[in-house]
């Protein structure tokens, strides 16, 4: 891969930003160009959000095209169904299990959906279901679901492990580094396996 | 807080956003006063700029302060910074339009933040407006790296045609991380001190009516300059179609015509009239490219060139490279999944949020509720419904004041004006002065959480420290309601939604000005954050009755679980049960709010479930 289109996506205050940040450092350190875009303000609120990493020789538009992103990684069960269109055929798709009820949801308005693995089995898509809440939390911290993803992410794309551990290590506080480097290497063995 | 992004060497590599670049562009640039208001997407222009070393920043009380603040410093010699969003230039736009006139001494850059679709916002402007409506030059940054360019660049400009300069960004330049060469700092190259010149700032008519020429000569040879602005650039390609674009679409547009020709403009005001008429001439068709308003396409159709624009491309919202591909082609792009129906996640109030409960309070009023701009805007979301109106800062007390003139004593106790701290001290004082003034009788709640909670938690005038965290005067909010006239100043615990509702009761019934202030502090701001003394909630769903009534707080970590009859039958409940709610433990803040509304005793605090009688 040498060029490509990254889409991270799930719920304000899940870390997705952070994630997206390693990931940007990591390939430019790895030589490529790269663009990340995501919005602040209301988003964070509790509300969906999305952050778009894109890389390769020379990249001009900060935004990822409706069935071009190469890899998705939705950090929130459900959200993963709404960026579906953003999604790439036969692309991967990397799904956190944990669900976070939306306000319609938790006041009893909707109901969360049963299906949404199959739902994005049904499609044209390479689905990897990961429990990242459960890893995080054998690591020991279960705010480190971000960095299983990014684990995970990691082992599907050009850089090396040893530029990652290196930009976890510059970019989180020493106090929770270890275990944040910890839940990198479990997400990115799931993959590997 | 130092942040290692910002210790970097001169021409290392950095990944930025356009933000963080412009920030850099501004130390780079030897700015030595910045100051402004926070505003999505503009904030963290200031927020980074205050890390970098012999740079004076300050968060002003309204974007008009900060433009003035900026101004002062350009007076007295040195380079100077005023940030804001796109609504924050419409108060600002009284000093910079005469600023074109005084013109500066150290170089002065106004960067303006739009916000195309509306990310965080309650209204699309396209800024670009002002630079030809004030007669001041405009650049136009396309991504991190030029913003940082385009900056120092800016400050050259400001000095060497005495004018204060406008820079554009927009959410998609600012709010996108890309690759910057960082640079040294240079130094303006003007003497700071202080010198007279009256005929140069005090705009009284005869002078003004004399730099009013001068602004005219000014703008000939911007226009001259513009034509050579280094930010500029031609990239030839298949002459069938010749792009005109500028910022951000022009990114989409080399995404979207790999090979087409583009001239990209850089300075968006004023235009390069010889580049764009060459350009137009070399190619079969003109087509400009622009997000909202048709800036560039009515300026060169005045031109007498003739080109396509706002035909094609849409002039609301934001656009990218498939917008853009479909509306000139006229080919619909397909091939990608269609998109499927699920639950909507509207941003919403945090669990422990202090607006939660006094929005519940005005919501069991039933009154007209005139409101502002912050966090508490989601009040007016489902299910709490507690906001009639949003405007602008500052607008919901003169809308309550404006609505109980038009209706008289018939809509006493039927309005409220609801405004955050941060707004209060940005545009709300001036507004309850004049209810005081004119004999008004609104009721205006203060909602006082101590910080500036949607933008990120920046201090204002009653937060007790600066941008940089030092200690400052807290001002009394209470005591300058009193010193305003209003004899009827109140404060209440937010949290406290029986205390809110009693209190709220008796003023509005009275035919005087009230304010109440609903005092606590945001829930996540770092005080808060850290506070062992939390005790959280928790639910003994053996008792739920599935009544509902605690889901009317809108809380997030007050979850419904739906229930079959069969499933409600096996957990104990009655058949009819719908289902139950209980307390999400990861994501309660132990406010508290919700134990009050739930007449069965399930809400209790944590630890009090076992012993509470069984």
């Amino acid at each position: 891969m040498q060029a490509g289109n990254v889409l991270l996506c799930g719920v304000g205050g899940q870390g997705i930003l952070l994630a997206s940040e390693v990931l940007s450092s990591a390939l430019l350190r790895a030589g490529f160009d790269v663009k990340q875009s995501e919005v602040h303000g209301m988003a964070q609120r509790g509300g969906s959000v999305v952050s778009h990493v894109r890389f390769g020789e020379k990249v001009y538009s900060p935004l990822i095209e409706f069935g071009t992103a190469d890899i998705a990684v939705s950090f929130e069960l459900l959200e993963a169904l709404r960026y579906l269109p953003y999604m790439k055929k036969g692309s991967t798709v990397l799904v956190n299990t944990q669900k976070i009820l939306p306000a319609p949801v938790a006041t009893g308005v909707e109901t969360y959906p049963e299906d949404v693995i199959a739902q994005l089995e049904s499609r044209d898509l390479r689905v990897h279901a990961i429990d990242a809440f459960g890893i995080a939390a054998s690591v020991g911290e279960k705010r480190a679901v971000n960095m299983v993803l990014v684990g995970a992410l990691s082992a599907l794309l050009p850089v090396e492990e040893r530029i990652f551990l290196d930009i976890v290590a510059e970019r989180i506080p020493e106090k929770i580094r270890k275990v944040n480097a910890g839940a990198f290497l479990k997400g990115r063995e799931i993959i590997r396996r | 807080m130092n942040d290692i992004r910002m210790m970097k060497k001169p021409g290392e590599k950095i990944l930025l956003s356009g933000n963080e670049a412009l920030a850099r562009g501004a130390y780079e640039a030897g700015v030595k006063v910045a100051s402004a208001y926070p505003g999505t997407p503009s904030t963290e222009i200031l927020e980074n700029l205050r890390n970098y070393e012999g740079v004076y920043t300050e968060w002003a009380t309204n974007e008009k302060v900060a433009l003035e603040v900026a101004l002062g410093a350009s007076f007295a010699g040195v380079r100077a910074l005023a940030t804001m969003k796109h609504v924050g230039l419409n108060v600002a736009a009284d000093p910079l339009f005469t600023a074109a006139y005084t013109g500066v001494r150290g170089g002065l850059v106004v960067i303006v933040a739009d916000d195309p679709e509306m990310h965080s916002s309650q209204n699309e402007q396209d800024s670009r407006n002002y630079a030809l409506a004030a007669k001041v030059p405009m650049l136009e940054p396309a991504d991190a790296a030029e913003a940082r360019e385009f900056l120092r660049t800016a400050y050259r400009i400001s000095e060497q045609f005495d004018t204060p300069v406008l820079l554009r960004t927009e959410t998609r330049m600012s709010h996108v991380k890309g690759v910057v060469t960082a640079a040294e700092p240079e130094a303006s190259p003007v003497t700071p001190g202080i010198e007279k010149m009256p005929e140069k700032f005090v705009m009284l008519p005869a002078n003004a009516r004399r730099r009013r020429v001068e602004l005219g000569k000014r703008m000939e040879r911007l226009k001259e300059y513009s034509e050579t602005f280094p930010g500029t650039c031609v990239s030839w390609g298949d002459t069938k179609r010749g792009f005109i674009t500028s910022g951000v679409a022009s990114l989409y547009v080399k995404e979207a015509f790999p090979g087409a020709s583009v001239l990209k403009l850089g300075m968006v005001h004023p235009l390069p009239e010889k580049l764009i008429r060459s350009f137009a001439a070399k190619v079969d068709e003109v087509i400009i490219v622009e997000e909202l308003d048709p800036f560039i396409e009515t300026q060169v159709k005045a031109m007498g060139i003739s080109c396509r624009g706002k035909d094609l491309i849409p002039a609301m919202g934001e656009l990218n490279p498939m917008i853009i591909k479909q509306s000139v082609t006229g080919v619909k792009e397909s091939g990608f999944f269609e998109p499927v129906q699920i639950p909507m996640r509207p941003p919403n109030l945090c669990p422990g949020c202090p607006h939660r409960g006094i929005f519940y309070a005005i919501s069991k009023l039933g009154v007209f509720v005139t409101g502002d701009i912050g966090c508490y805007t989601l009040a007016a979301l489902k299910p709490l419904s507690a906001m009639d109106t949003c405007v602008c800062m500052g607008a919901g007390i003169g809308n309550a004041h404006g609505m109980s003139k038009a209706l008289g004593p018939d809509a006493l106790g039927k309005i409220i004006a609801v405004i955050g701290d941060s707004t209060f001290f940005h545009s709300g004082i001036t507004g309850l002065v004049n209810i005081v003034f004119n004999c008004g009788n609104a009721t205006v709640v203060i909602l006082d959480n101590r910080t500036t909670g949607m933008t990120g938690h920046q201090p204002h005038p009653a937060s007790g420290k600066t941008i940089t965290g030092d200690p400052t005067v807290a001002v009394d909010i209470e005591a300058l309601c009193r010193a305003i006239g209003v004899a009827n100043v109140r404060t209440v615990n937010p949290h406290n939604s029986e205390e809110c509702m009693k209190v709220l009761k008796e003023e509005i019934s009275r035919p005087e000005p009230s304010v109440v202030i609903a005092k606590a502090p945001c829930v996540l701001i770092p005080e808060m954050k850290r506070r062992k003394d939390r005790k959280r909630y928790t639910s003994r769903v053996e008792r739920c009755t599935g009544c509902r009534a605690c889901l009317r707080i809108g809380c997030p970590a007050i979850e419904w679980v739906p229930l079959t009859p069969d499933e409600a039958k096996n957990l104990g409940y009655k058949e009819k049960q719908k289902g139950y709610s209980r307390i999400n433990a990861v994501l309660c803040d132990g406010c508290g709010q919700c134990a009050p509304l739930c007449k069965f005793g399930v809400i209790v605090p944590e630890g009090e479930a076992e012993d509470a009688g069984r």
